[in-house]
């Protein structure tokens, strides 16, 4: 262990450096900065996720002199890491393939600050991973949001300032309602640290004393996130947020950002209140609910969306869905399937919209469905990532949502009650919508070119093999960053025991 | 049941201060409304933490060297807390205000759904 | 005019029985929680009293507070710094002077805020301006004794650099508050603080024996890091509201 012990402190912190001197460094240092950060943590979380796949035990981890209950503290644990590994190589495939757009969206002279606050970002979201203090989750929750909102506005236009100006107005009620829940739970129990919270909570249940503000307490909680994480009423904002922003932007915002917040949902639930207090709780009936309301129309909106960011937008919104569909079930099964749908959602969702950033670029920029017709001729890569986005959000298998839906599906099957004939048949149902919209969209980019004088052959096959005899450009990250996309989606699909088993042995441990 | 409303008054007036706040944040079209609305809220959780820290009979913890009673002094943790927290709250407002800023150059009003009914003609102009 | 379609309609009327059935419950919660003000608060248990009995002693601030948010809970601190650098940054990102704005539009607007030599005003503050800097001073480099400490101090700081502003104009001010200054201050502060902190984490995980003693209480000069970590605060403090004002006023520093 040794040094690696050192690895999750050491990586919210460095980000936190690189960020603030950022501030002095011209434009392409600061992005140069950013890249060296994200490959050194991502080695780092690679070597730490291995020692506790080799049977190192789960640690904590004291930020300062004093442990608990006084101090604050850091955890670490198979799921921590795989998360934190998860959000760094994304981030970094996401960076990658969206460098062409952020040159053409964000003017030169703040793309440092553009790099500042993705550095920020990810801070917080690893923050927000290995926290083991329902506080310091608090104030980082705050980070993300400012820094979220500060990667949308980097593209200045209306659409962008009116998009954040909204998602920041949900964002902080969200915020508002959590940090009331935090009140609530501090004057209960006298403690911050999460597993002391669990130890007081449990008493208290024992002892039958306060079970009204506990109650409400938990509420308050899963409604604050679940305004963040846009669970399905209160998703209206993150259509316009995730949409109008740049490309890499949106890819991170959809990917990583309400992932952050449906992690630390999970660990409030699971780590906080304690799985003794949550198992067949209410709200998690009404999480179920409204997952499977999400489900389905996030992916009746997204049928009737003539927009491709939108439309994906939308398709995060029933994705997001599926994910509270997991955690409702109540089980560890269901827990278990949720955290799979996190890992996977992520990986294709930021490559569905990196690849939507290139149809774009083959379409004089218009996102309209008139305008991308035969698109995916004219950017084969692009193409290419939507063929696999669609296979893997349809759940064909050897493709990663097979994974998905078959670890769903058999959770949902384990309820044995009404939550799995309601499951079950949302499950079909949404998929045959996210079918029907995706081929739809396969078969227009893939369809006969809708003008004539669109000149945008940037990278169709003739020119892509033209382009790599000639000269490597920045166009060589955009189909790098494509092509690993593309790679991690099917080793998902093909080695799926593997991240399943990460998860599960997580989870076991997780208390 | 028992029954604490009475003694626990400026918990009382907190919350209710926190609805003027949130309902203010959720419903006021007007964005500076909005943004007087949040920070009414954000005020109103740190009065709420901070009535969590009030010890009958207690003062300042200024804590003298020596032995002490922990009893004569009121609670550090909810006042740094607090001190957190208004922190940020400060800064989201501040960046609240700079988008208001930005948002009333670029459209001329500060009616949140004015704005986005403009964005909406500029969309369907912009297929046509 | 754009006035509610039915679906607006709709989304009012959910959000006022959201609000409604919200605060509702909040009172209701209210009244089943523990008696406020009584010592046997499930608040006032061996975390806060551990605070206070062995808090001078194991970091030798007698404020309890800043003890709490710069030693125990230190991470939270700097989560909070944090967010005033990064807030700063968006403001910065909206409402800079190349951001879609002419020039001449944004002087001609920052002649409005000028100063225009009023005797009585630049008098006056002459003599206010430095005892709010001292003030401000005083309440930072004594915050690990007394009320105050770093986020306060660099609040009242902060307020003298604008009240300096206002009452000598921009070009006297950047004499001495400049972009270059605030980015090094800033920055070095920032840095600072990190690297510290950094350390202490290190060593306080790894049970290594710091070479920072916190002995002689009471003394200015003790209690370790505190100090100079409040100073740092002060600066970030200062200078970000510094700058974020001037950001508002005409879009950034002039030099």
């Amino acid at each position: 262990m040794s040094l690696l012990y050192n690895v999750p402190a050491f990586s919210i912190l460095l980000p936190m450096l690189a960020g603030v001197i950022c501030l002095v460094l011209p434009a392409r240092a600061s992005r140069r900065l950013t890249n060296a950060v994200i490959i050194v943590l991502a080695l780092l979380s690679f070597l730490l996720l291995n020692s506790f796949l080799d049977g190192a035990p789960t640690f904590t981890y004291r930020m300062g002199h004093y442990g608990a209950p006084v101090g604050n503290e850091i955890r670490a644990g198979e799921l921590e890491s795989a998360m934190a590994m998860m959000f760094l190589v994304v981030m970094m495939l996401s960076l990658m393939g969206g460098r062409n757009h952020l040159r053409s969206d964000i003017g030169r002279s703040k793309v440092n600050l553009y790099y500042i606050s993705v550095l920020f970002l990810l801070s917080s979201m690893l923050a927000l991973t290995y926290t083991n203090d329902l506080f310091t989750a608090y104030v980082f929750v705050e980070i993300n949001t400012v820094t979220a909102c500060g990667i949308i506005i980097s593209k200045e236009d209306g659409y962008t300032l009116a998009a954040s100006m909204r998602y920041l107005i949900m964002s902080l009620l969200g915020s508002g309602l959590f940090l009331i829940g935090i009140c609530l739970v501090y004057g209960l129990t006298g403690h911050l640290l999460m597993p002391n919270i669990q130890e007081a909570v449990n008493q208290l249940v024992r002892n039958g004393h306060f079970q009204a503000p506990l109650q409400v307490t938990i509420a308050l909680f899963a409604v604050g996130l679940a305004l963040k994480s846009a669970l399905w009423p209160f998703h209206s904002w993150l259509p316009d947020a995730h949409s109008s922003a740049s490309a890499a932007s949106s890819a991170i915002l959809s990917g990583l950002v309400l992932k952050s917040f449906i992690f630390l949902m999970i660990k409030i639930f699971f780590r906080t209140v304690g799985p003794d207090v949550m198992t067949g709780h209410a709200i998690l009936n009404l999480l179920l609910v409204f997952g499977i309301l999400g489900m389905l129309l996030g992916s009746v909106n997204a049928l009737f969306e003539k927009d491709i960011k939108r439309m994906l937008a939308f398709s995060s919104v029933s994705q997001i869905g599926y994910i509270f569909c997991g955690i409702g079930l109540g089980t560890i099964a269901g827990v278990s399937a949720a955290l799979v749908q996190v890992v996977v959602h992520a990986v294709t969702k930021a490559m569905l919209f990196i690849a939507a950033g290139g149809l774009m670029d083959a379409s004089d920029g218009k996102k309209d469905f008139n305008a991308l017709q035969g698109s995916g001729k004219r950017d084969v890569v692009a193409g290419a990532a939507f063929v696999v986005g669609t296979m893997s959000m349809i759940g064909l298998p050897f493709f990663a949502g097979f994974i998905t839906k078959l670890t769903l599906v058999t959770a949902a099957a384990g309820a044995h009650d009404w939550r799995a004939y309601l499951s079950l048949t949302a499950i079909v149902l949404s998929t045959i919508l996210t079918a029907i919209y995706y081929i739809r969209i396969l078969s227009l980019i893939f369809g006969k070119n809708g003008s004539e004088d669109q000149d945008g052959e940037v990278r169709s096959r003739r020119f892509l093999s033209a382009h790599f005899r000639r000269h490597l450009s920045m166009d060589t990250e955009y189909i790098l960053a494509i092509l690993a996309f593309i790679g991690i989606n099917l080793w998902i699909g093909l080695r799926s025991d593997v991240l399943v088993d990460i998860i599960n042995v997580g989870l076991s441990t997780f208390q | 049941m028992n029954n604490y409303i009475v003694t626990n008054l400026p918990e009382v007036a907190a919350i209710i201060l926190f609805g003027i706040g949130f309902s203010n944040l959720l419903l006021a079209r007007n964005l500076i409304k909005k943004i007087i609305g949040l920070n009414i809220m954000d005020t109103a959780i740190y009065l709420f933490l901070a009535a969590k820290g009030y010890v009958d009979n207690a003062v300042a913890p200024i804590v003298p060297p020596g032995a002490v009673d922990p009893d004569l002094y009121v609670n550090p943790v909810p006042s740094g807390l607090v001190l957190t927290g208004i922190v940020v709250s400060v800064s989201v407002t501040a960046v609240l205000l700079a988008l208001t800023v930005r948002l009333y150059e670029e459209f001329n009003t500060l009616d949140i759904d004015e704005i986005v009914h403009q964005l909406r003609v500029k969309d369907k102009e912009a297929i046509r | 005019m754009y006035k509610g379609t039915r679906i607006q309609t709709l989304y009012n009327l959910l959000s006022i029985v959201f609000t409604i059935l919200l605060i509702g419950i909040l009172l209701y919660t209210v009244s089943e929680l523990p008696v406020m003000g009584d010592a046997l608060h499930p608040a006032n248990n061996e975390v806060a009293a551990h605070y206070l009995v062995h808090g001078a002693r194991e970091t030798g601030a007698l404020n309890a507070v800043t003890a709490m948010i710069l030693d125990y809970r230190a991470f939270d601190t700097l989560g909070e710094l944090c967010v005033l650098f990064v807030s700063a940054c968006s403001v910065y990102i909206l409402l800079r002077v190349d951001a879609g704005r002419k020039e001449e539009e944004v002087e001609a607007l920052d002649r409005r805020y000028e100063p225009w030599n009023d005797a009585i005003l630049s008098k006056a503050f002459l003599f206010l301006v430095p005892a709010v800097f001292l003030f401000g001073i005083y309440i930072t480099l004594t915050g690990h004794l007394s009320p105050g400490g770093g986020f306060s101090g660099g609040a009242i700081i902060g307020a003298g650099l604008l009240l300096y502003l206002n009452a000598f104009g921009l070009e006297k001010t950047e004499r001495f508050m400049n972009r270059i200054r605030y980015r090094r201050l800033n920055c070095g502060a920032l840095g600072f603080y990190f690297l510290a902190k950094g350390y202490s984490f290190f060593v306080g995980a790894n049970d290594i024996k710091s070479v920072i003693s916190v002995s002689d209480q009471g003394n200015i000069l003790s209690a370790g890091l505190i100090m100079p970590l409040n100073v740092c605060v002060a600066i970030v403090v200062s200078t970000t509201v510094y700058a974020v004002y001037l950001m508002f006023r005409k879009g950034g520093f002039n030099i």
